[in-house]
Formats: structure tokens, C-alpha cells, sequence
């Protein structure tokens, strides 16, 4: 697993232009087209834009009622205090009720905008974290295999997370910022436009300094994040397999593995933090000295007459409240840097097209003869290679009449459960098409789809939930009956009923709570449920015991009578129920005939079965 | 959930209801984590108090700036005012520097030490453990929950020292100069204590709720990531992405609920201390008409006022985030107080004792989540495979298999009686040791994204190139060397996908690696074609000539590896042991099991 351990540093690069490493999935980042993610930030708030324009006006008037306090000490020490000296208390009692009444509204402002930014940015977050879901969801399993659940995982979480912090602090800090700087600005012109002018000019450096900060942080960012991932990855898998971890002692390696990525990760995370000293220092020796000369000069001629010694006390105070956004500031672009990082990844997910995409203009099935429930399935010129491998069928051509009941074997590797995965759709054929009822499978919505084709996959994944949930999920509108009549059909009633709670078991995650027969049982009754026409059984009974495997048996003669099946197993039993039989190797179908006449033959299915025969009993 | 400690929440997590500890108290158990780091944030809070402290300063020297050689036109001293604000100014800035520089690296090294902990401590809390908790709730714990504390530690807690600490001073120097204007000042907070205190109860257990939330959903995702392929197999992904929807709107009601908290105590900051402050003005500027206070002290007094506000403004955003960072400690401390099994272990070698084999005493077991009033799974086993012996563990589906050869390595402990491996009770050897001697091919070939060689060789990492060509010949794993780069080709989820067969010849070839003692095959044939697993039985046959055995059985083929077949009938307990032919012959059950309600024979 050493090379786990490097791959963060692969992930130190930078996207490469064009020419880059072979397969971009080494990478944590996937190729987004530029601007992606600016433009994914600008979909996702496109529908709030009106209340986000409120919400910033909102946000003007408090700041226009929070910062004027300064400016009414002003009027008070320039102007109320004279007048009380001559008894007239009319502009010392004005001052009182702007300065209170500025007080009470900037509150009951201040309140107002943080619900109000809050459904916003919350409303973003849930449509940004179902973008994701769902789109990781409709993307092909090639990608899957290659992405990996954890990095889905990280982007689903901690890249959401970064951008949630951006929108829920970064925005009131964004506005916070420009406006006191705008506000403030503007009241030091007016005050004194000489003065207000130096203060201003400690904007050019400012900006300077925010440029580099950006361009420096984007890199630390991008790897921070990276690093999580790789973290994340790391962490789901060994809590994935932690019977394999304890059995064989891997604890203290990965401890050593997991050391290696948490340090990857500790450094980004410290430069990241450091990066962010750096900007902000540099910008206070900035605005501190330009504090300095404003007090200098402005003593200066507040001595020499012409200035008022109220004006340079409110522009003290002012130009101090000039400068306190720095540190928001500083808040803001980290969040925004790290939202940045965050949002390219998503944008990366986001971009990729799923290789196995629902039609635009989706074909139905037509309707089937006589009631009869099955369908015929055709692979017309099919060649199939998986992206991360040689080709698995090299041209291949199979029609399956329907109602036919097949039963494939051949050695371990053979391609059986490909051909079954090109069959339910799982991939697109390199070439050719497999037709059901004479209509390709591109052309099928995936509802009509799953109506005509269901698999059994050969790993029987339950999900934590009850079972009926997971029976269930063969058809989401099947009544409780229906999923009682579906485990019965097979014989899991029996044992799901002896459960602590029946039905309403949690099978836990993975379905960890029930012995792999019994997951192999619910997965097929979970099958049964969705009534499909086609039905792939994928192994479906290897983990079974000989008495619940002949049961499944007899009890598909009943369910399967009129559907289309295709049976892969290896315990020739088997095919004591097929019409036909297929022997598949290296991808080929090499015999093909009916069980009673290929065992009566000299062929590879007549070894196999005289094998299997000697194996019994 | 089933467990006593559940809670109603069917996807959820085990510890939904643990004791609510105060946040100071929460905070107060990283104490540990923190310690080798204190003086640095201790430093860290003392520099940015000096800091603040400063930034304190500059009002008054403006005062005497104002009050002196303003008013007396003294160009000499304006300079000198002048040139000690730049170089507070300057001195604030660098303090700023320093301050980050001292916890930057301490505080991602102590979110990196925490997680490593966390790591550490999962891996070696039994599978129990794990059977209960959903693997969201554990993954947001090691990151959402540390990035919250370590965020927490770097800025808030140094803030709220010093935002504390400037306000005390700040009200002292307001005292000084002038006592009742600071009484006026003082006035809001009462009020604000009140509100604060309320505002904490709530907003905790909101905030539980929320952390917790963002672990389901983290436990979906990964789900519905992991169980791509069924999801797609019955086209289910829009009631998937519901489920999603769901749950996420759901965070979004929580964290709505936390905003609407929120927004209350900050109005309420916001608001109070700025009608102290106008309060203030108005009692000095009578004052100050009355002449008996001085415009500079006023002016001054005004500043610290003003340069108050933040600090006390952020109190409210410092208590929020101290109670995330306290539930995300109590979080993490959910996990790292479940002590992990003791190991008692002597550490010593077990005695050499005779070449025994495996004994089985009177073993029961049952599951630790099992609900009261359900009888044991396992009854008293009593078995004995010899030393040097093959023995096949047959019974119906879910009858205890599994469970039974969980408990050899300890993946399970039993609940009763002993099991002894040459002799030795392995209930008295420390877990890696029994582990270091028996090894198992689990019925669900994981494997984990490594190389093949990585992978098969996990059983026995000092086993050399040798060892590995020989295991995967044992488990006829030949399809390895056409492979892009043999047995260096990445497999697992971040590797190369393989066959069923494919997947299940390799955890066999990892069980066999390094000729171990003592073997536990679970199933170990499933997923092979008849040619295959004739060829695999015939090379196993050598390793198992060797070894002590036991090997979960369905299928006649694979009894036939056996010497001997041990039965375990549904009442948890071992029926009938002899040979397969003898078992054949006289136990109807065993039968049964072999050969079904034999069509053949009834035809
Ligand atoms: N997702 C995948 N990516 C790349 N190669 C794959 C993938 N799945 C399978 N293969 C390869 O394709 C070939 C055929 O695999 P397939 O799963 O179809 O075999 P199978 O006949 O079902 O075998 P088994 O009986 O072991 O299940 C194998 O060599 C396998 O390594
Ligand atoms: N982690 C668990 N927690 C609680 N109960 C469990 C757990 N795992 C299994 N069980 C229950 O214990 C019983 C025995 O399960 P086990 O996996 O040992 O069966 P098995 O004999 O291996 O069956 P199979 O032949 O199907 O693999 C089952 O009824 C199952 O419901
Ligand atoms: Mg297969
Ligand atoms: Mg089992």
C-alpha cells in the first residue's frame, strides 16, 4: 500500500495543460472546463439574486446605522456641547436619539440580515449537495470504479463544507467589507478631502497585497484540500474492512499509512494558515502607517488652524474603523480561496458526462404478445473493453428469445458478468447494441428500462435500513404484502420473521447484521419485487446452503415461467431448469445448446458437467 | 437500532443520547491535546493581548496629542506623538505576525494528532463496535468535527481570552477616566449575561443535532456510493436522490434553527452596548458643557468606548463557535471513551505446548446487540480438530458459521467456555499474537486499493517473493501475472476492478501466504467454476497437509478438502462430527444439507 502514501504528491501538481498525465484520475482534481466553477457559483445563486440584492441592502442600511457613531461624537463635541454651554439642549437631545436610535436599528437590522443570509446560503447549500448526489449518482459505474467512494465522500462533505463557510460567513463579511470601506471613505472625503485622500492611497498597496495573498493561498488550498481526500479515502476504507484490518494485523501499518497522509495534510493546513498571517501583517504595517502620517499631518494643521480638532478626532476614529476590516477581509478571501479549491473539484465531478447517459428522446417498449411476460434480448456486434482494461468481448453476437430461460457458465473470468452488465445496462458496448424487444437500451428510459431488466449483482449489498426497506427498493410502491409475498416466494420469510424484529430488522451497514445466505436471499427477493421481464441472476444462490438453493430453484420453475432469465452460476444445478445453455470463454461463447443434447456431447459443458456430477455427495 | 444504548433513529448512530457536558466542560477534555501546545497559546493570547493592549494605547496618546502640543501649537511634540502612533501601529502589526506564527503549525498538528488518535482507536475497537455505528458518524467525526476544534483553538479561544481580557481593560481605563461615564457603560451587562446564558442551551443541542445530521448524511453518500450498483441494477437513483434531499433538508431546517438563534443574540449585542455607549455620550457632553470634564477626556474616553465595541460584538460569535468546537469534542470523545479491549495478553510466547490443534470448549456466543430473551447463537460448541487436521464446518444458512469462526481470531470474544489452539486458551494471548496465528479468508473477499502484491501479502508482510508466487499458485490466481504490471497492478476501489472469482482466489491466496498455524476458510470456493476449484482443492491440499483447518462448507466439493466434518444444527451447537462418508451415512440432517430433498434419488 506504499503507494498510496505518494499519491498526495502527485496531487502536488498543477492541473497540467493539455498533454498532462495519462489518466486524470490520479489526480484528486478532475478537469473542469474554465470558468466552471464560477459559473456553477453563479447557477446555484441565480434564483436568489433578488433576495441576495436585499439582503445587501439590508446589510448598507445597518452599516450606514452602525457607522455612524463616530460621526455623531462629532456633532456632538463640535456642535451640542457649544449650545448646551449656551443652555440650548435641542441639538444635544437630537444627537441622543440618533445615536440610540442608530443603536436599536443597527441591532434589528443586523438581526433581520442573518436569518435572511441564512436561508439564502442554506438554500444554496441543499441544491449544491443534491447537485452533487445526484449527479454522482447518474454517472456510469467506469467512473465510479476509477473516482472512489471516498473522494465522492469529500466532495459531498468537506468541499461543500468549505463553500458553506464561504456563504455563510464569507458574504456578510464581503459586504461588511466593502461597505464600511466605501461608507467611510466616503464621510473622510467629505470631512477632509485632503486627509480622506492620504488615507485612501493605502488602498493601492492593499490591493497589492490582497493579489498576492490570492495567488499564493490557491495552491496551498488546492493541496489542503487534495490532502483531505486522500484522508478521507484512506479512513473510509480501512473502516470499510475492518474484519480483513484486525485479522491481519494492519493496524500498526496503517497507523504508519494514515501518519503519512495526516502529515500531508497538517503542512497545507499549517501553510494555510500561515499564508493568511502573511497578508494579514503586511496589510496592517500598511494601514498602521498610514494612520501614522494621517494623525502627523493632521495635527500638523489642526495646530497651524486649519483644521477643526473635531474633524481630526472623527478621522482618527474613522480611519481606525477604516482598517478593522482587514481582518474579515482576510477571513473572507481565506474562505473564498478555500471555497475556490473546493468549488473547482465540485465543478470538476460535476462536468463529467455520464458515459452511460438516459436518452434525450427516450423509446417505450412496445407492448408484449399475449400477455406473456418476457422479452427478447439481443446482442447485435457487441465488442466491450472496460476503460481501465483490455477487451473483455471481443465481438460478440447472442439473441435470447423471449421467455428462454439460459444458463451461462465458463471458468472465473470469463465475462460472464460483464455480458450480464452490458445486458442491464450498467455499461454501453464499445460497438454494436443489445436491443430488448428489438429497441436498444440507450433508447430506454431508465424507469421503462428497470421494468424490462433487473440484475442480481453477484455481491449481494444491502443497505442499512430495515429489510422490507431493502426488499422495497425492488419497487418503492410495493405494499407491505407484496414484500412478505416476494420473500416467501424464495424461503427468506422463514428466517426473516426469526429476526429480533422481522421485517423491521436494521440489517446495519453492508447488511452486516445477517449472514451472507440470508443478504443472497433478500437481494433476491428484492429482485422478485421488481418484476421485471429479463431477470439476471449474477451467483445469485452461491452462498446459499444445498436445501435454500433448491428451494430458490423450485421456486423459480414458478417466477420465472414466461420471463426472460439469465442465470450465471457455477453449480451446475442450475441448469437443471434452462431451456439453453451458453458456455462462455475468454469472452466468446464456445458451445451453445440445449443441457440435455451439449451434456451428451464431448464438449467443454459435458467435462464441467461430469465434474460437477462426481463432486456431488 | 436494537442496541440498549440506540436511539429511535433506524440509520443512525449509537451514541445519539450521551450525557450533555457543559461547553466549558467539553472544552476542558482536550486538556490533553492541548498541553504540549500551551505554552504557544498562552504566548499566542499574551501577544495578542500586548496587541490589543496597544491598539488601546493609541487613543490616549492621541488624547495627549490633542490635549498638548495640539492645543499649544508644539510642532516638535506633534512629531513625537506622531512618531509613537506608528510605531504602536507597527508594533500591533508584527505582534499580529507573531502570534499566527506561534499557532499555525502547532494547532494543524494537533488536528492532525487528534485524528491519527482517532484512526488509531477505530482500528482497534472490536467489530462489535463497528457492526453499530454508521461509517458517516465516524468519518465526519475525523474531519467536520477536528477542523471544527482545531478552527476553534487557532482563533476563537485566543480571541475570547483576549476579547475578554480587552474589555476588562478597556472598562478599567474607561474607570479611570472617569467612573460614572464607565458605570453608564457597564450598564448592559446584565441583560446580555441573561440572554447569553439562554442562548447556550439551545443553541448545544442544536448544534448536536446539526453535527449529527451531517454524519447521516455523510453515511449516505457513502452508501449510495458503495451500493452504486444496486441502485443502478433497479434504476433507483431519483428515490435515492430523495432520500438525500430529504435528510439534507432536514440539516437545512437545523442550521435555520441555529441562524434564527443567532441572529436573536447578535441584535441583542449589536443593539444594548451602543445604547450604553450613546447614554454615555450625551451624560458626558453635559459634563462637558458643565466643565467639569475636559473635551480631550471626553474624546479619549469616547475611543475606548468605541474601540469596545468589537470585542464585546464578538462575544456572541465567540460563544457560538465554542459550542460547536465543545459538541464536536463531545463528538470525538463519544468514540475515544470506548475503551478499546483490554488485551490480557501475558505478551509472552504461548507455551509450546503438544501440537493439540483447535479446541473448542463449551463455547456460547451471542451477539452483544442481540435483544434480551433471545436464546444464544452459539450453545456449546465442543470441537477438537486435531493438529495437522482439515475440518469442514457444516450447517444451514445462518446458523453461526460465520460467527463461529469469528471467534477463533477474536473478532468476536466469546461469551462463554474456551477455545484453546495448541493447547494455549486464547482468550490469555494477546490479540496480535493469536492473530499473528491464524489466518482467515472471509466469505466477502475484500480487498483493499493496494497492489496485489500489497494485498496478499498483508497476511504475512515478512514473507518474501517466493512465499507470494507460491500462494498465488496455491489459489491458482495465474491470472494475475496478465495484469498490466503482474503483481504490482493496483487493484481495490482505487485499482483495477476484478471478477468475483478473481476477487475470492485472492483472499485465499492472502490467507495462505506465510504457511500460518492455524486457517480458517470461510466458504472459500463460492465464486469458482467446477475446473477451477478442482485445481484449487488439489494445491490447497498441500498447504492443508500442514495446517489446522477449518473450513466453512456448503457444498460436497468443498467438504472434500476435509479430513473430518463437524455439523452445527440450528440450535447453536455441534451435532455430529466424523467423516463425510460417515455423516452421509448415518445423520439424516447432514444429508440433508448435502444433498437436499434429493430430486434424483425420489425420481
Ligand atoms: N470493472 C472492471 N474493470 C476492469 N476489468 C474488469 C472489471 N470487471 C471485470 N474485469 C475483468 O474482466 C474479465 C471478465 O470479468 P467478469 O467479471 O465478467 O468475469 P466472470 O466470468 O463473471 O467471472 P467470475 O466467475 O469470477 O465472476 C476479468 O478478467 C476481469 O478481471
Ligand atoms: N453482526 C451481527 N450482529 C447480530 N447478529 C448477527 C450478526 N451477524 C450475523 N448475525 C446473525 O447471526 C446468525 C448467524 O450468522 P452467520 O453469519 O454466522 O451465519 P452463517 O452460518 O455464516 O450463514 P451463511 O451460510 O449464510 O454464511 C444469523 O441469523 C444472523 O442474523
Ligand atoms: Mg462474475
Ligand atoms: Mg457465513
Amino acid at each position: 500500500m506504499a503507494s498510496v502514501t505518494e499519491q498526495p504528491a502527485d496531487e502536488r501538481q498543477e492541473p497540467v495543460a493539455d498533454g498532462g498525465p495519462a489518466d486524470p484520475f490520479d489526480r484528486d482534481a478532475l478537469p473542469a472546463p474554465p470558468g466552471a466553477s464560477r459559473a456553477l457559483l453563479r447557477d446555484l445563486t441565480r434564483p436568489y439574486r433578488g433576495r441576495i440584492w436585499l439582503a445587501a441592502i439590508l446589510l448598507v442600511v445597518q452599516q450606514a446605522a452602525a457607522q455612524s457613531g463616530p460621526l455623531i461624537v462629532a456633532l456632538a463635541i463640535d456642535h451640542a456641547i457649544p449650545a448646551l454651554a449656551r443652555h440650548d439642549a435641542g441639538p444635544l437631545v437630537a444627537v441622543a436619539v440618533a445615536y440610540i436610535g442608530c443603536a436599536v436599528a443597527g441591532g434589528v437590522l443586523q438581526r433581520v440580515f442573518i436569518r435572511r443570509s441564512a436561508v439564502i446560503g442554506q438554500s444554496v447549500l441543499l441544491e449544491l449537495r443534491g447537485r452533487i448526489f445526484r449527479h454522482a449518482q447518474s454517472l456510469g459505474l467506469d467512473f465510479h470504479e476509477r473516482y472512489t467512494s471516498g473522494r465522492i465522500i469529500a466532495r459531498a462533505t468537506s468541499d461543500v463544507e468549505a463553500i458553506r463557510e464561504l456563504i455563510t460567513e464569507g458574504m456578510q463579511e464581503l459586504l461588511n467589507v466593502g461597505l464600511s470601506v466605501l461608507y467611510i471613505s466616503g464621510v473622510l472625503v467629505v470631512l477632509d478631502w485632503k486627509l480622506g485622500l492620504v488615507a485612501l492611497v493605502t488602498g493601492v498597496p492593499l490591493a497589492f497585497t490582497v493579489r498576492r495573498f490570492r495567488r499564493r493561498s490557491k495552491l496551498v488550498y488546492t493541496r489542503r484540500s487534495a490532502a483531505m481526500a486522500s484522508v478521507i479515502v484512506r479512513f473510509s476504507e480501512t473502516m470499510n474492512g475492518i474484519r480483513p484490518v484486525q485479522a491481519f494485523r494492519r493496524e500498526e501499518s496503517n497507523d504508519e499509512e494514515f501518519a503519512a497522509l495526516n502529515r500531508v495534510h497538517r503542512t497545507s493546513n499549517g501553510d494555510a494558515i500561515l499564508e493568511m498571517g502573511r497578508f494579514t501583517v503586511s496589510s496592517w504595517l500598511i494601514a498602521n502607517t498610514s494612520l501614522a502620517l494621517v494623525v502627523l499631518w493632521g495635527a500638523y494643521r489642526v495646530a497651524s488652524g486649519s483644521l477643526e480638532l473635531g474633524v481630526l478626532a472623527a478621522f482618527v476614529l474613522y480611519l481606525r474603523r477604516l482598517y478593522e476590516p482587514i481582518d474579515p477581509l482576510g477571513m473572507f478571501l481565506n474562505s473564498w480561496q478555500s471555497a475556490a479549491a473546493s468549488l473547482e473539484k465540485i465543478a470538476g465531478l460535476l462536468a463529467q458526462i455520464p458515459s452511460v447517459p438516459e436518452p434525450a428522446a427516450p423509446r417505450t417498449l412496445p407492448q408484449r404478445a399475449s400477455g406473456r411476460p418476457g422479452r427478447a434480448v439481443e446482442f447485435a456486434g457487441v465488442r466491450f473493453a472496460y476503460r481501465t482494461g483490455g477487451e473483455v468481448l471481443p465481438r460478440f453476437d447472442l439473441a435470447l428469445p423471449a421467455g428462454q430461460t439460459v444458463a451461462v457458465v465458463g471458468a472465473t473470468g470469463a465475462g460472464k458478468s460483464t455480458l450480464a452488465k452490458l445486458l442491464c445496462r450498467f455499461y454501453d458496448p464499445t460497438e454494436g447494441a443489445v436491443t430488448l424487444d428489438g429497441v436498444d437500451l440507450r433508447d430506454l428510459a431508465v424507469p421503462e428500462l428497470r421494468r424490462g431488466v433487473v440484475m442480481v449483482t453477484q455481491e449481494s449489498f444491502l443497505f442499512s435500513g430495515t429489510v422490507a426497506e431493502n426488499i422495497a427498493l425492488g419497487d418503492p410502491d410495493a405494499t407491505a404484502e407484496d414484500v412478505v409475498a416476494a420473500a416467501r416466494a424464495i424461503g427468506a420469510h422463514e428466517f426473516i420473521t426469526a429476526l429480533p424484529e422481522g421485517y423491521d430488522t436494521d440489517v446495519r451497514k453492508r447488511g452486516g447484521r445477517i449472514s451472507a445466505g440470508q443478504r443472497q436471499l433478500v437481494a433476491f427477493a428484492r429482485a422478485l419485487l421488481a418484476d421485471p421481464a429479463v431477470l439476471i441472476l449474477d451467483e445469485a444462490t452461491s452462498s446459499l446452503d444445498v436445501p435454500g438453493e433448491q428451494a430458490v430453484q423450485r421456486a423459480m420453475r414458478t417466477v420465472l415461467h414466461g420471463r426472460t432469465a439469465v442465470i450465471i452460476a457455477h453449480r451446475l444445478s442450475t441448469v437443471e431448469i434452462a431451456d439453453r445453455v451458453l458456455v462462455m470463454d475468454a469472452g466468446r461463447v464456445v458451445e451453445d445448446g440445449s443441457p440435455d443434447r451439449l451434456v451428451l456431447g464431448d464438449g467443454r459443458f459435458a467435462g464441467l458437467h461430469t465434474a460437477w456430477r462426481d463432486s456431488l455427495v | 437500532m436494537t442496541g440498549g444504548e440506540g436511539g429511535s433513529d433506524p440509520r443512525g448512530d449509537a451514541a445519539r443520547e450521551v450525557p450533555r457536558h457543559s461547553t466549558v466542560r467539553s472544552l476542558l477534555r482536550l486538556r490533553p491535546y492541548v498541553r504540549p501546545v500551551a505554552w504557544r497559546l498562552v504566548c499566542s493570547a499574551l501577544v495578542a493581548v500586548t496587541a490589543s493592549c496597544l491598539s488601546l494605547l493609541i487613543p490616549l496618546v492621541l488624547k495627549h496629542l490633542v490635549d498638548g502640543p495640539v492645543r499649544h501649537h508644539d510642532p516638535s511634540g506633534v512629531w513625537l506623538g506622531g512618531a509613537l502612533v506608528l510605531l504602536l501601529g507597527l508594533a500591533e502589526a508584527g505582534l499580529f505576525g507573531v502570534r499566527r506564527w506561534l499557532v499555525a503549525r502547532p494547532m494543524a498538528a494537533l488536528e492532525a494528532r487528534m485524528r491519527g488518535e482517532l484512526y488509531h482507536r477505530l482500528q482497534r475497537l472490536p467489530v462489535a463496535f463497528h457492526d453499530r455505528w454508521g461509517s458517516g458518524q465516524l468519518l465526519s467525526r475525523g474531519t467536520n468535527d477536528l477542523q471544527i476544534v482545531r478552527m476553534f483553538l487557532t482563533f476563537p479561544l485566543i480571541f475570547l481570552v483576549v476579547n475578554s481580557t480587552t474589555v476588562v481593560v478597556g472598562f478599567v481605563i474607561l474607570f479611570f477616566q472617569r467612573w460614572t461615564l464607565g458605570l453608564v457603560l457597564l450598564a448592559p451587562v446584565v441583560p446580555l449575561v441573561t440572554l447569553c446564558t439562554y442562548f447556550e442551551s439551545r443553541y448545544s443541542v442544536a448544534t448536536r443535532r446539526a453535527q449529527d445530521q451531517i454524519g447521516d448524511l455523510t453515511t449516505l453518500v457513502e452508501e449510495s456510493v458503495l451500493g452504486i450498483r444496486i441502485i443502478k441494477a433497479f434504476g433507483r437513483h431519483r428515490s435515492q436522490a430523495r432520500a438525500f434531499q430529504r435528510q439534507s433538508q432536514e440539516l437545512r431546517g437545523t442550521e435555520l434553527f441555529k441562524a434564527g438563534l443567532l441572529a436573536n443574540l447578535w441584535g441583542m449585542m449589536t443593539s444594548l452596548p451602543d445604547v450604553a455607549l450613546g447614554s454615555a455620550l450625551v451624560f458626558g457632553c453635559v459634563q462637558v458643557a458643565h466643565g467639569t470634564l475636559s473635551s480631550g477626556t471626553l474624546v479619549a474616553f469616547l475611543t475606548t468606548g468605541l474601540a469596545l465595541r468589537w470585542p464585546v460584538e464578538s462575544l456572541g460569535w465567540l460563544l457560538s463557535i465554542s459550542n460547536e468546537a465543545a459538541t464536536a469534542v463531545d463528538r470525538f470523545f463519544d468514540v475515544m471513551d470506548t475503551a478499546p479491549p483490554a488485551d490480557d495478553g501475558t505478551g509472552a510466547a504461548p507455551a509450546a505446548g503438544p501440537a493439540d490443534g483447535i479446541r473448542f470448549e463449551a463455547v456460547r456466543f451471542r451477539y452483544p446487540d442481540a435483544p434480551e430473551g433471545t436464546p444464544d447463537l452459539l450453545t456449546g460448541v465442543d470441537l477438537h480438530v486435531r493438529s495437522g487436521e482439515t475440518m469442514a464446518l457444516v450447517g444451514a444458512t445462518g446458523c453461526g458459521k460465520t460467527s463461529l469462526t469469528a471467534l477463533l481470531p477474536r473478532l468476536y470474544e466469546a461469551t462463554g467456555g474456551r477455545i484453546t489452539l495448541d493447547g494455549a486458551d486464547s482468550a490469555a494471548m494477546s490479540r496480535s499474537q493469536l492473530r499473528s496465528l491464524v489466518a482467515t479468508a472471509f466469505e466477502e473477499p475484500t480487498l483493499f486499493s493496494a497492489t496485489v502484491r500489497e494485498n496478499v501479502l498483508m497476511g504475512a508482510p515478512q514473507a518474501g517473493e517466493e512465499e507470494l508466487l507460491r500462494a498465488l499458485r496455491t489459489a491458482q490466481c495465474g491470472f494475475v501475472h496478465d495484469l498490466p504490471q503482474g503483481v504490482d497492478t493496483q487493484v481495490g476501489e482505487q485499482g483495477l476492478s476484478l471478477s468475483g472469482g478473481q476477487r475470492q482466489r485472492l483472499a485465499l491466496a492472502r490467507a495462505v501466504v506465510g504457511d500460518p498455524r492455524f486457517l480458517v476458510l470461510d466458504d472459500p470456493l463460492s465464486a469458482l467454476d467446477v475446473h477451477t476449484e478442482a485445481l484449487v482443492e488439489a494445491a490447497l491440499r498441500e498447504v492443508l497437509a500442514t495446517t489446522t483447518a477449518l473450513v466453512v462448507a456448503h457444498r460436497p466439493s468443498t467438504v472434500q478438502l476435509a479430513d473430518r466434518v463437524a455439523l452445527l444444527s440450528d440450535d447453536g451447537r455441534i451435532t455430529a462430527v466424523g467423516t463425510h462418508r460417515e455423516l452421509l451415512e448415518t445423520n439424516e440432517e447432514y444429508r440433508w444439507l448435502m444433498s437436499g430433498a434429493d430430486e434424483r434419488s425420489a425420481a
